[in-house]
């Protein structure tokens, strides 16, 4: 499974070194990492060759690397049922960028792409209709960024004496309970309480 | 108000004489009984005719991915149980896949058997509550109540296996939890031997029904390059007749040694795949039957005893070292390597896919829930549109939606 794969990513780089950045195959799986510029013809490339034939679109997400220049990886999933393989494809981008919709290859981009912006505040450039999708009508900031507090900012709760639903700033009796479990021998990045003493000996 | 006159405001067009009407536009749900759920559809209507439909979700948003990145690996396990909540361990399975995917565990023969046992079982249950709540979105009521009976019987087989109903929790990275009981092998072996029946019986009532046909054939075909367009899978991308089974072509667990067959329609309509789901439904029938066969013959452990999971009791009793084990793995949780997996199962509904970033820790760094009942409703714009009002129910019923998985 895997050679096939190997081979796949050598014939797209090869077709298309323009765009390929670099590829891998961990877990089973064909991971490509692709540029920004192109890409709405690439994923049409994917789309139409012959030997990859990706001719579904799986799944569209991000991830938040709040550490990095580029913070966000926007992911791409891809499933050719009549190759029957998969790929990955992972395009990185400053905050500040945007990405190409794919819309116009694959329609179903439409949902995913909304909510990546939803949840990452990615915006992509000719999409038809890039509205909030899972969050709150009116809902500010956004929750899968690593910034954003997992207990969120408002809450809401029905108001007997306005008869209708208010919003309010999160109160919490006790703080949402970060656990850190991990050990002290393998890579937590704290010190315990007391060991502080030690040291100032 | 109710009369229209809002929506005639008096101008006519000059060419023809005939008075200018706007289109009207209805609220559908989120408080509708055929709306499976939480859906709110803003649908623009020319007369009863469909023109546009705007489906609103995320009413039952609980932000699962996020909680997800604060948990360990263990702990999350759970949440999948509340994505899809009519067919729960199928989702867990594509979790449990993923991690051990990223660990490279083997799963015992025995877990792999029960795995595929609880999937199946899962699949008759979800199939079930589709076809007879599809049925009474389109005016049947008997066969809802002739299929919660059925579905009611199978809960008390999850109950058996794991002690709850509906959140299982079942399913382990690395295997399943507990081992089945012998006796209760042999009443899932009884109930797959009459449950063909039950299934003749609901078939009486619904597949020559004028009634239950009028509302189905015909309505919302969908073929291959809209299947493939709209990211289909599942019952909906096989009802264009296209031959796409997870199972059968990318097979994960044992599912290779087993015989069954992968039904697809011709037709691509609401009634093909209402035969579909009952087709799956025996088909299924008959992969549990082989599965408890295979059972029978499988006797080890049910879980690979390592650092995924927890020490037996008994030798926690006696040993130091299996007994901060535990400690660990119920505090701590194990330590996943980094890197980037993407695992799929084929769920009733089509394919779910767990997509992990892993980055060491105890923890995933991100965590995405690709559901396929997300990418059937997004097409609903494009199946409503020219269909009447009244076919909304029948689409939706259809399209089989659950807003566990697609709000997530």
């Amino acid at each position: 499974m895997s050679e096939a794969l190997k081979e796949l990513g050598a014939h797209i780089e090869l077709k298309r070194p323009d765009c390929v950045l670099g590829w891998d195959v961990s877990f089973g799986e064909l991971n490509m990492d692709v540029t920004l510029g192109h890409f709405t013809e690439f994923v049409e490339f994917l789309k139409n060759d012959p030997t990859c034939k990706f001719s579904t679109l799986v799944d569209i997400t991000a991830v938040d690397h709040p550490e990095r220049p580029k913070r966000f990886t926007v992911v791409y999933h891809l499933l050719s049922m009549y190759q029957n393989h998969r790929i990955r494809l992972r395009v990185a981008i400053r905050e500040d960028e945007m990405v190409p919709s794919i819309t116009s290859v694959h329609p179903c981009a439409n949902w995913p792409e909304r909510e990546t912006f939803d949840m990452f505040g990615i915006i992509f450039t000719d999409h038809p209709d890039l509205r909030r999708l899972l969050t709150d009508y009116g809902f500010r900031g956004h929750p899968l960024r690593k910034d954003f507090p997992t207990t969120g900012y408002t809450e809401v709760r029905y108001d007997e004496v306005q008869k209708r639903v208010v919003y309010e700033p999160v109160s919490l009796p006790q703080d949402y309970r970060q656990f850190d479990f991990m050990s002290p021998w393998e890579g937590a990045e704290y010190i315990l309480p007391g060991d502080e003493k030690g040291e100032a000996k | 108000m109710m009369d229209g006159s809002r929506y005639d405001d008096g101008s006519t067009d000059a060419l023809s004489g005939e008075q200018k009407i706007r289109n009207f536009n209805i609220n559908f749900g989120p408080q509708h009984p055929a709306a499976h759920g939480v859906l709110r559809l803003v649908l623009e209507l020319d007369g009863e005719i469909v023109e546009r439909c705007d489906p609103h979700v995320g009413l039952l948003h609980r932000g699962t991915e996020k909680l997800m990145e604060s948990r360990t690996y263990l702990q999350n396990l759970p949440y999948l149980d509340r994505l899809d909540y009519v067919a729960p361990m199928n989702q867990e399975h594509a979790w449990c896949l993923a991690i051990e995917k990223m660990t490279g565990t083997e799963v015992p023969r025995r877990g792999s058997l029960i795995r595929v046992l609880y999937s199946e079982i899962g699949r008759v249950l979800n199939h079930l509550m589709n076809v007879c709540s599809q049925a009474m979105d389109v005016g049947a009521l008997t066969p809802n109540l002739w299929g919660f009976e059925e579905r009611e019987k199978l809960m008390i087989f999850y109950e058996r296996a794991c002690g709850a109903r509906l959140h299982s929790n079942y399913f382990r990275p690395g295997g399943v939890h507990q081992d089945l009981p012998d006796a209760l092998l042999d009443d899932i072996e009884e109930w797959a031997l009459g449950f063909p029946e039950i299934l003749d019986d609901i078939e009486t009532l619904l597949t020559e029904n004028r009634v239950f046909k009028q509302r189905n054939v015909d309505i919302a075909v969908v073929d291959v390059d809209t299947a493939l367009e709209h990211g289909y899978s599942g019952v909906m991308l096989r009802s264009t007749g296209l031959a796409w089974d997870l199972r059968r072509s990318q097979p994960y667990e044992c599912y290779d040694e087993f015989d069954f067959k992968v039904p697809v329609g011709k037709n691509g309509d609401c009634y093909d795949r209402y035969l579909m789901r009952l087709a799956e439904m025996r088909e299924s029938t008959n992969i549990i039957r082989q599965a408890i066969v295979k059972l029978r013959e499988a006797t080890g452990d049910v879980m690979t005893r390592g650092k995924l999971s927890p020490p037996k009791r008994g030798e926690m009793k006696t040993s130091m070292e299996a007994l901060i084990h535990h400690f660990k793995l119920y505090t701590e949780g194990f330590h996943v390597p980094e890197g980037e997996v993407y695992a799929c199962v084929e769920a009733p509904k089509g394919e779910f896919g767990v997509y992990i970033v892993g980055d060491g820790t105890n923890r995933p760094y991100r965590a995405k829930l690709r559901a396929p009942g997300y990418m059937h409703l997004q097409s609903l714009d494009h199946i409503t549109c020219g269909h009447q009002l009244a076919d909304v129910a029948a689409i939706i019923g259809t399209i089989d939606i659950v807003f566990g998985e697609i709000d997530r």
